[in-house]
């Protein structure tokens, strides 16, 4: 097939980083190329290239094999470019049909022309296999419907090149597989496709062809019928990531005990669990299953309905984080950005965050500093140092940093939502390692996690949970994919 | 630092052409006076603890339009403590400081505890406040009649420096209280704490900081400076009328802590940058009435400079994160 898109010597720096370097990239109509790459290889920053975001300082980008200038985004999608986001971009107070059209209503004069976008609407979802009322409002589509509107409206525009930047990170395992066959079929249609993930097993499944890029360099591709998941991690990495035999820890004493939780989701479901010291405890389970306000409940982020939460065997009095805290809980949250990380402050500012009091009611800088390259050596955090803005640093560094200001806090629980999203192999391992040597020492932890394989590869023991109930409890002997889905789709 | 370098340079700028254009037939700057500059120099002082008070709340990503009529209950209430509660001057002061405080208790709790919006309350508030006052004042203006007498240094007194000009000693109040307010921002948990709410209210409760508590302070600070400048004002003109006393003024306060860099949307604001910032809106007040002869055209040239400020603030910014 024709290539349709392409790059050609590409070059761009950023003040203090050459984000690529003489960069080749094609993709062909009816293609599927996969990019991988850790994060900080340069991924973004080639497909803001190819969408127009960002302009190459040396190097051409081609379409149709014709040299192309975009000055911005709207003119690569004038030309069938569209990009996906990682994160949801979708107005969420607008109707289906609304967000479909955002930009691009239907109009007579100044007036909408409702019901024909509405109809166009229910077309093109239909196309996806997405079955929503089009004047149903984004906000209470479930995240994989929401990600398959976005690429609804792309296909509106009728785009002949999609750019998918993570596409199933946020979504459960039913949603990922519908959206891979979503790919499949707009691949026979002749759409050119870029898709980019840290989840190897998709790529292999979908890719007919993978491009690695490592420090913002060509790094190696090969054909998807050859991309073992070695390969790939080989020539993503450049070393060898172990993967862990482990000895499954020794348990201690109660450290948390949970009786008859109930969340303000799912008030009418009772949850009794207890975690030890050194035990690795996970939550599985299907999105909108109740697992992160399990934990949010717990923490004291969310009130709870109902139920008694003992930490080392002391009830908690009181709601609210800062009991929670005082009590040895610590929650890394789901959502960095929002949730887990103060972005315009620093690293060693939000390193110190919630221990500052400790150490009196003057800022303690002494402290703040020697604690910041403590962490940054602990846990290796890729930064100029404590004084570095921490929005500016990448999302596997920003979750070590999340981690790393809860560690100081030496609780006695760790909680911890999605502690990989979006983070790349390299620091994914590094921070299961780290959750590994902790528990050695001691530490209570309980994730939520909707990956399969960190689940299996992580926990001791996983708890399941289907539509806020405990469905079930797998020990590490009986723990397998079949036996966490079978539970967690509650067929009993 | 630019952006104090670059309030500093404009100050400068403005009072040379200034002095420049006010040399008189004898060939003295009327801008240079010392009585000019006493006079300049204690309007920064009272406006400059405004600035400071708005920072507070601003800082929290919240709002206080209220300051100017807070202002009017505390040149109101001053005079009649001291009149006709006979209360003698200190304990006055304290007194009026008092109910100040409570107001911002109160549009604090409002804001923490009921979740309204930080606007809704404060634009009430600036109904409300001055509303009250002008029931119970009338449209008679309240004068100390010969009371206060031990405060009023507070508001005039100035501390011989050389020939022809005294420090006026509403600047030592501006410096004590900018001091006061530098340390608590930079050097303690507390003030960390405020601007991590400010720039991330969610990070920051999960990171276990009391921010229902520190808002509130935010809001009780606000208010309390603002009584006291609004006492220093009193003190210096001798009496408020109800109707007119602090009209505006929170807009004064809050554009000279936007100009000093606060940003709007919280977490970002220091002290120094705020200090100027009301300088210069005092400044270019006292510029324009000595070279116009007139104060007619002040609100429009304010406004003019304040909205090129903010443009070239930012295209300047814009141009350097391109640059890197």
């Amino acid at each position: 097939m024709a290539t349709v898109l392409e790059v050609r010597g590409v070059t761009k720096a950023f003040p203090g980083v050459v984000a690529l370097e003489d960069v080749e990239f094609a993709v062909d109509a009816g293609e599927v190329v996969a990019l991988i790459g850790e994060n900080g290889a340069g991924k973004s920053t080639l497909m803001k290239v190819l969408a127009g975001v960002h302009r190459p300082d040396v190097g051409e980008v081609r379409l149709d094999s014709k040299p192309v200038t975009f000055h911005r985004p709207a003119d690569a999608l004038r030309q069938g470019i569209a990009l996906i986001h990682q994160e949801l971009e979708l107005c969420e107070n607008l109707t289906v049909a609304g967000a479909l059209f955002l930009g691009a209503e239907l109009r007579r004069g100044p007036f909408l022309r409702s019901r024909e976008m509405a109809v166009r609407a229910r077309e093109v979802t239909a196309r996806l296999g997405l079955d929503v009322d089009p004047d149903r409002l984004v906000e209470t589509l479930a995240p994989g419907q929401q990600q398959l509107l976005e690429i609804a409206r792309a296909l509106r525009a009728d785009a002949r090149v999609l750019i998918m930047d993570e596409p199933t990170s946020s979504l459960t395992q039913r949603e990922t597989e519908r959206l891979l066959a979503v790919v499949d079929e707009l691949r026979a249609a002749g759409v050119a496709i870029v898709y980019i993930s840290h989840r190897l097993g998709e790529v292999q499944q979908i890719a007919d062809r993978v491009v690695a890029l490592r420090d913002g360099k060509n790094s190696g591709s090969c054909a998807g019928s050859d991309a073992s998941h070695d390969r790939l991690v080989a020539m993503m990495v450049g070393r060898e990531v172990g993967s862990s035999d482990r000895q499954p820890h020794e348990p201690g004493d109660v450290a948390l005990a949970v009786r008859g939780l109930a969340t303000t989701a799912y008030p009418a479901h009772a949850i009794d669990f207890t975690v030890r010291r050194g035990e690795i405890v996970g939550i599985a389970g299907l999105l909108g299953a109740g697992r992160t306000e399990v934990l949010r409940a717990l923490f004291g982020a969310d009130p709870r309905a109902a139920g008694v939460v003992e930490v080392a065997g002391v009830a908690l009095d009181r709601e609210g984080p800062e009991a929670a805290i005082a009590a040895g809980l610590a929650l890394v949250p789901e959502d960095r950005k929002r949730e887990g990380l103060v972005l315009p402050m620093t690293v060693a500012q939000n390193v110190a965050l919630p221990t500052l009091r400790r150490r009196g009611r003057w800022l303690d800088r002494a402290y703040e500093r020697d604690l910041t390259d403590r962490a940054i050596g602990e846990l290796g955090i890729a930064t100029a140092g404590g004084s570095q803005v921490a929005g500016t640093l990448s999302g596997g560094n920003q979750q070590k940093i999340v981690l790393a200001k809860w560690l100081a806090a030496d609780p006695v629980v760790l909680l911890l939502d999605e502690p990989t999203r979006g983070v790349d192999v390299g620091a994914r391992a590094e921070i299961h390692d780290r959750l590994h040597e902790l528990a050695g020492d001691g530490l209570a932890v309980l994730f939520v996690s909707s990956e399969m394989e960190e689940i299996l590869t992580l926990a001791d023991r996983a708890l399941v949970m289907h539509e806020g109930r405990l469905a079930g409890e797998l020990g590490r002997d009986e723990l397998s994919e079949a036996a966490i889905l079978r539970l967690a789709v509650g067929s009993v | 630092m630019k952006k104090i370098l670059g309030l500093s340079l404009l100050i400068f700028v403005i009072a040379l052409v200034t002095s420049l254009l006010t040399i008189d037939d004898a060939g003295r700057s009327l801008f240079l006076s010392g009585l000019n500059l006493e006079n300049l120099a204690t309007r920064v002082g009272l406006f400059g603890v405004l600035s400071l008070a708005a920072a507070f709340v601003i800082v929290t990503g919240g709002i206080d339009l209220s300051i100017g009529s807070v202002v009017c209950v505390a040149g109101c209430m001053l005079p009649w403590t001291l009149r006709d509660l006979g209360l003698p001057g200190v304990l006055g002061l304290l007194f009026v400081l008092a109910v100040t405080g409570l107001i911002g208790l109160f549009h604090g709790l409002l804001v923490v505890r009921l979740r309204l919006q930080p606007f809704v309350v404060t634009l009430c508030g600036l109904l409300l406040y001055r509303g009250v006052m002008r029931a119970l004042a009338g449209d008679q203006s309240v004068g100390f009649r010969g009371t206060g007498e031990d405060l009023r240094w507070l508001a005039t007194g100035r501390l011989p420096l050389f020939e022809g000009f005294g420090l006026p000693v509403p600047l030592l109040v501006l410096g004590l209280v900018g001091g006061f307010t530098a340390v608590l921002w930079h050097r303690t948990v507390a003030g960390r704490q405020l601007f991590a709410l400010g720039h991330n209210l969610e990070a920051a409760r999960l990171a276990g900081v009391p921010t229902g508590r520190l808002t509130i302070l935010a809001y009780v600070m606000c208010s309390l400076l603002a009584g006291l400048g609004g006492c220093l004002f009193v003190l210096d003109v001798n009496s408020a009328q109800a109707a007119s006393f602090g009209n505006f003024y929170e807009l004064y306060a809050i554009a000279g802590a936007v100009l000093g860099g606060t940003a709007l949307r919280g977490g970002e604001g220091q002290v120094l940058g705020i200090v100027l910032g009301a300088s210069l809106m005092q400044l270019l007040s006292n510029a324009i009435n000595l070279v116009a002869d007139s104060n007619q055209l002040e609100f429009a040239i304010v406004g003019a400079v304040i909205l090129i400020g903010a443009a070239v603030d930012e295209g300047l910014r814009r141009y350097l994160a391109r640059r890197g």
